[in-house]
């Protein structure tokens, strides 16, 4: 069949809501932009538990302990399901690795935000996981069939996190005035960064066209990041915060809140690795598996040596 | 250095009575660290009772170009289904 033929029957299938599988075939620039997009969000997820992972020892009571511990556990797990999922389009897991740790690769900004107080733990919760839901909903219903699968695993685990900040934020806004202060100064350096996880304005952003065509978005940046913003304000009202943005107000006419402009310049300098913990984070990505080469290297020459012994007994 | 581990199957059983059904991949040194891997990777809230790993390449998959020549010839055999045969009115537990 000739190119022309097999991309129309592709994207009829596409159009009809029927899954692509990673034997089928499938245009070069679908399985670019998946293998783009499925690595960077998996290496979201390994980046993300660095922030996080910072305040374990530090949690301030055994619950909150256990809740942080089993999150970032969770995190680990997302970029396993991802990873996996990209490996079922034709790379390989030290390809990815390498990408990562050279820093060659993206992956979200908002990891190179730091996580200065306990109310910071919190507002990931709230904010960055609340933002990552409403990016990944949609893509349980992607066509291409492994990320959508494992997108559904995610999301399910994913409203365990959003509410175990929400529960960090709540019992600090009841707390003493300098817990509610901590709360807020979070929530005041948190707010902008969560709201440019949604990518560049749609007008910015050329490929959003291509990614909704072939039903890898079902939604544009500027789309999610409203919806975002108007759950959000209720939430805030619940914890006794405001948002730091003047201009955030509710559009009789439209339904939604508006709200102010992001700086742009600012999301572009994280992106191009300015960010306050960029090098930070790549060293920790570089050391930890720098020095888990030996187990990797111990496990591989282990079964190796248990392979030759059941040899040596069945002969 | 290039990491070799190779890369498995996972198949859980999610409770009694139920098949094993695909859910992923990892990689692991041998079976023993996949079974374990799969149990921290895909059954951290008791989703399984049973994990079946198997090496990713040992599996045998039909061809998608082949897809019509395979199942084609079961879509022409309504005889093959009980609503093919005519039974009187009134006739039950059949
Ligand atoms: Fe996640
Ligand atoms: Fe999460």
């Amino acid at each position: 069949m000739d190119i022309k033929s097999l991309q129309d029957r592709f994207q009829e299938k596409v159009d009809a809501e029927i899954k692509i599988e990673p034997r089928d075939w499938m245009p070069d620039d679908y399985r670019k932009t998946l293998i783009r997009q499925i690595s960077q969000h998996a290496h979201s997820e390994i980046v993300g538990m660095l922030p996080e992972g910072n305040w374990i020892t530090r949690a301030p009571s055994l619950r909150r302990k256990l809740g942080l511990l089993a999150k970032v556990q969770d995190e680990a797990g997302h970029g396993l399901y991802l990873y996996s999922a990209c490996e079922t389009l034709g790379v390989e897991r030290d390809d990815l690795f390498q990408q990562l740790n050279s820093g060659k690769a993206k992956y979200s900004s908002i990891f190179n935000y730091p996580t200065v107080t306990w109310a910071d733990i919190g507002t990931v919760g709230w904010l960055v996981d609340g933002a990552a839901i409403m990016n990944q909903v949609p893509l349980c219903r992607c066509s291409y069939g492994p990320y959508a699968r494992a997108m559904v695993r995610v999301c399910k685990e994913e409203s365990f996190h959003q509410r175990q900040g929400f529960e960090i934020l709540l019992t600090l806004s009841k707390g003493t005035e300098d817990q509610k202060a901590m709360l807020q100064d979070a929530v005041n350096r948190w707010w902008w960064p969560a709201l440019m996880m949604f990518g560049p304005n749609d007008a910015d952003s050329p490929h959003t066209a291509r990614s909704m065509n072939w039903k890898i978005k079902r939604f544009t940046n500027d789309e999610l990041r409203q919806k975002f913003v108007d759950v959000c304000v209720a939430q805030a009202e619940i914890l006794n915060v405001t948002l730091p943005d003047p201009d955030l107000k509710f559009n009789e006419e439209t339904g939604h809140y508006d709200f102010g402009a992001i700086d742009w310049d600012e999301f572009w300098a994280v992106v191009k690795g300015n960010g306050p913990c960029n090098k930070q984070r790549l060293v920790a990505r570089n050391k930890a598996h720098d020095e888990g080469a030996w187990v990797r290297e111990a496990a591989i020459a282990f079964a190796e040596k248990k392979k030759q012994r059941e040899m040596a007994v069945a002969s | 250095m290039k990491n070799n581990w190779p890369l498995w199957e996972v198949f859980i059983r999610s409770r009694q009575g139920l098949n094993h059904k695909h859910v992923g991949s990892l990689h692991a040194a041998d079976a023993d660290m996949a079974i374990e891997n799969a149990r921290d990777v895909y059954t951290r809230r008791s989703e399984g009772v049973s994990i079946w790993v198997v090496p990713s390449e040992q599996i045998t998959a039909s061809n998608p170009d082949q897809k019509d020549e395979l199942f084609d010839p079961a879509e022409d055999k309504v005889y093959r289904h009980p609503t093919f045969y005519d039974l009187p009115d009134g006739i039950t537990h059949m």
